[in-house]
């Protein structure tokens, strides 16, 4: 059964007609050729599809498209402006944050939505005193980014990007 | 995927008006746990009817002195609420240890504690499963029960075959804080508006192992009621999984103490989280000494039943529990219980 939407995708209004069994990520993927989010999983357990979904990071591959018609969607093919790389982005490239790359869209995605996150004080289980301002330390950082899996292991690399891009020196 | 129709009503009960009198319509809200059943083959509705913007997404505070969690504020919305996490810890601290940050953005206060069961047969559309298709049996008896119940089954070994078997757990981390909270569920119906005490919204199997709660085809939740604490009240939530983050409850236990008040609600249990009523009756009024701790919950915990199954089966559970309990009293009474 078909539907008619639109949705804001990396700043440019779109007007679509979907089936409603659509997903988010297979509306990027599919109809708008918006490769960079991933389908890892497709069941909400690897964050390789992780896109901004109005400002908040959310998985694509658990979203039915109809369910957000009007809504704004940031992609990681959306984030540099003018040229120019998101922090998150340039942080993942001065600290080698990754290998195949496979994971990245979604880890970067994830770190922008996290770091504004922290800005906001969300605490975290990490979190020792749940109403103190959260500190951008190793262990904050692996909790918070524990829905994203890395195949190749680039952890040890990730975090510190992270932190870097978090203004924080790892 | 099956096909089906998708509709956002005007309103909560314009929304439940459809879903009443269509068998085969279901309520979506953050869509977590209802699309990867879609896609699974484990819901196969033929109308999705979309409530996630019909209901409150506000927490607003209550006369009494408590909370109103509307059931369209997300996970994450919770826990960053400071009212929340300063007054119910232990429920901030079931949310955070749940999940990811990308699943608590979708999740919602409606949703969560109507996630069903992650028995891994359950999401399996080729194996027999009582609550999947009742009537066909239970594929977990005697296999991966890793992550079933022991208590709220009637033996060790249920009968495979019978159709009320079912062994699976309730694996919502927040439902668990929720019965220790003694919380209330606002419930808008076909027949109008009731209030359900937390701790009966989840069943056990019984003869009907497809029904996980009361509620009645059509029923939504509107909001989730946190009644005050007394003051000096303190609380928590410990979890015990297999990894560090990301991963379901092998074991986890809420925990209320409120001046000679205990309260203990266990997860990973049961078929619905358990309020370990027998353990709170010994364990009020006296101190709260790791003996008497442990005492109480072999107490509780008599009537378990381990499950064997691949990798050594769910024995395991019974003494983990205690231990889990142990150290969560001890740690919300760090000085009494030395
Ligand atoms: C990889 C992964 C890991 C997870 N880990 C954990 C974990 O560790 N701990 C944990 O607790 N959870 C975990 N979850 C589950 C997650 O918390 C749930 O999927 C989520 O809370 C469900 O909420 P939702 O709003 O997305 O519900 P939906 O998926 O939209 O709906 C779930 C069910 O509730 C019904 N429903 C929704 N809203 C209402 C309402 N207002 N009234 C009546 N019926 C309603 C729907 O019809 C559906 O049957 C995990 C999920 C995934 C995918
Ligand atoms: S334990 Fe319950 S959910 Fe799992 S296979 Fe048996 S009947 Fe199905
Ligand atoms: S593809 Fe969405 S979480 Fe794996
Ligand atoms: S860089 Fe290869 S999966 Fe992460």
């Amino acid at each position: 059964m078909d539907a008619e939407i639109s949705l804001t995708v990396d700043g440019v209004p779109r007007r679509l007609t979907v089936d409603t069994r659509t997903t988010l990520l297979d509306l990027l993927r599919e109809r708008l050729g918006n490769t960079s989010p991933k389908k890892g999983c497709d069941h909400g357990q690897c964050g390789a599809c992780t896109v901004l979904l109005d400002g908040e990071r959310a998985l694509s591959c658990l979203a039915l498209a109809v369910a957000h018609d009007g809504a704004e969607v940031t992609t990681a093919d959306g984030l540099a402006t003018e040229g120019e790389l998101h922090p998150v982005q340039q942080a993942f490239l001065d600290r080698d944050a990754f290998q195949c790359g496979y994971c990245t869209p979604g880890q970067i995605c994830s770190a922008v939505g996290l770091l504004r996150e922290v800005d906001r004080g969300w605490p975290s289980h990490a979190s020792a005193d749940l109403t103190a301002d959260p500190q951008l330390t190793a262990a904050e950082v692996a909790e918070r980014m524990s829905g994203n899996l890395c195949r190749c292991a680039a952890y040890a690399h990730i975090v510190p990007a992270v932190q870097q891009a978090g203004g924080v020196q790892p | 995927m099956k096909p089906f129709a998708y509709t956002r009503p005007g309103s909560a009960a314009e929304a439940v008006r459809e879903v009443a009198v269509e068998p085969g319509a279901v309520f979506l809200a953050g869509g977590t746990n209802l699309v990867d059943h879609l896609k699974l083959g484990v819901a196969r509705p033929d109308l999705v009817v979309d409530v996630r913007t019909l209901t409150s997404r506000e927490i607003t505070d209550l006369p009494d002195g408590g909370l109103r969690l509307g059931a369209a504020s997300t996970n994450s919305e919770v826990t960053a609420d400071r009212r929340v996490r300063e007054r119910y810890p232990v429920l901030a601290q079931a949310l955070l240890a749940g999940a990811t940050g990308q699943l608590r953005n979708a999740a919602t206060t409606g949703g969560n504690p109507l996630q069903r069961t992650r028995c891994v047969y359950f999401q399996d559309v080729t194996t027999r499963c009582n609550k999947r298709e009742p009537g066909s049996g239970c594929s977990a008896v005697g296999g991966y029960t890793r992550y079933h119940a022991v208590l709220g089954v009637g033996s060790a070994m249920p009968d495979p075959t019978a159709p009320e078997t079912c062994i699976a757990t309730h694996p919502s981390d927040m439902a668990v804080a929720l019965t220790a909270l003694d919380a209330q569920v606002q419930v808008l119906g076909p027949a109008g508006e009731r209030t359900i005490p937390f701790g009966e919204l989840h069943r056990l199997p019984g003869d009907h192992p497809s029904r996980d709660t009361v509620l009645e085809h059509g029923e939504l939740i509107t909001a989730v009621d946190l009644p005050p604490l007394p003051s000096g009240a303190r609380s928590a939530y410990r979890k015990v999984r297999d990894r560090a983050s990301y991963a379901f409850a092998l074991v986890s236990v809420a925990a209320v103490v409120a001046g000679e008040d205990v309260r203990i609600a266990l997860g990973g249990m049961a078929h619905r989280p358990w309020r370990a009523t027998r353990a709170e009756a010994l364990l009020t009024g006296g101190p709260l000494t790791e003996h008497a701790v442990a005492h109480a919950m072999e107490v509780e915990l008599t009537a378990a039943q381990p499950q064997p199954g691949l990798e050594g089966g769910n024995g395991f559970k019974i003494p983990l529990a205690t231990r889990t309990v142990v150290a969560t009293l001890r740690d919300l009474t760090a000085e009494a219980l030395r």
